[in-house]
């Protein structure tokens, strides 16, 4: 009953956040807001207990993605003034087009498993570091190993796009 | 009813919520036109999924699924890194962020 409650709060508080960053005309408002709702579904990898996930949710989207995001939002010097808003019509647009979005997505969802399923788990074991870094070491070890390569990609692509050209310049 | 009962402490409720979170972030993608908060709420969608594919690893028992929300983070985390580095480089060319004014890319 308890866990009930709290998983209810968890769940409307994270929808809360969430439409307070679509809503929140501020740019490092919803970034806040963002980070809040990272971590109430940081809170729901926990309940489901997958531990892994829940520290590497933590770490990388609240921790490194969000600061990355506000350091840019810093660094381009934005405020209220300069906001672009959309137009009443496309707003209205955009609102019922995700809204039927949602209805299709429940409707799909409603007729399938699992009701009444509690989130006790069959196998606890699933989300600990031990399982997963077996699975990540064995069976998915190549597409590991990609994803590095896939990092250095990144990495050389950002600085090379976010460098000031000098020959411009002078 | 068995629903009613175990709203909260069942797996579906946590299907709803991300539902709720892809719709939520479908409809900020359509309807900002700041780009930065355009990229957080594709973040938004794909933290969305990610929250389904726990639930439906937790349901089957199965760890194929949460492995495959580390790939999805990782993607992400590549992803952001470049998207804003994109959006930095066009705001010195534009002086803008407004999304109307990126038809200029196609140059």
């Amino acid at each position: 009953m308890s866990l009930q409650i709290i998983s209810i709060i968890l769940g409307s508080l994270t929808l809360a956040t969430a439409l307070l960053v679509v809503l929140s005309k501020h740019p490092v408002r919803s970034v806040i807001y963002l980070v809040v709702t990272f971590f109430l579904i940081t809170s729901m990898y926990i309940m489901m207990n997958a531990q892994f996930l829940a520290i590497v949710n933590m770490i990388v989207y609240a921790g490194a993605i969000m600061v990355l995001f506000l350091f840019v939002l810093m660094l381009l010097n934005l405020n209220k003034e300069i906001e672009p808003v959309n137009t009443r019509t496309a707003q209205f647009t955009a609102l019922i087009a995700g809204g039927s979005l949602f209805l299709i997505l429940i409707t799909a969802l409603k007729d399938t498993l699992i009701l009444g399923e509690s989130f006790r788990q069959k196998n606890e074991q699933i989300g600990l570091v031990k399982e997963l870094g077996n699975l990540l070491f064995t069976k998915y070890v190549v597409a590991f190993e990609i994803t590095s390569i896939l990092f250095i990609a990144a990495m050389v692509g950002a600085i090379l796009l976010a460098k000031r050209e000098k020959q411009i310049i002078e | 009813m068995q629903a009613n009962m175990s709203i909260g402490t069942s797996l579906d409720f946590f299907l709803f919520v991300a539902i709720a979170l892809f719709a939520i972030g479908a409809i900020g993608a359509m309807t900002r036109k700041n780009m930065i908060v355009l990229l957080m709420c594709i973040e938004l969608m794909l933290n969305a999924v990610n929250l389904m594919l726990v639930t439906f690893s937790t349901y089957y028992g199965n760890g194929d699924a949460q492995i495959f929300v580390f790939f999805t983070m990782v993607v992400a985390a590549a992803e952001a890194t470049v998207g804003l580095s994109i959006i930095i480089m066009a705001y010195r060319n534009l002086k803008s962020i407004d999304i109307d004014m990126y038809n200029q890319l196609k140059n």
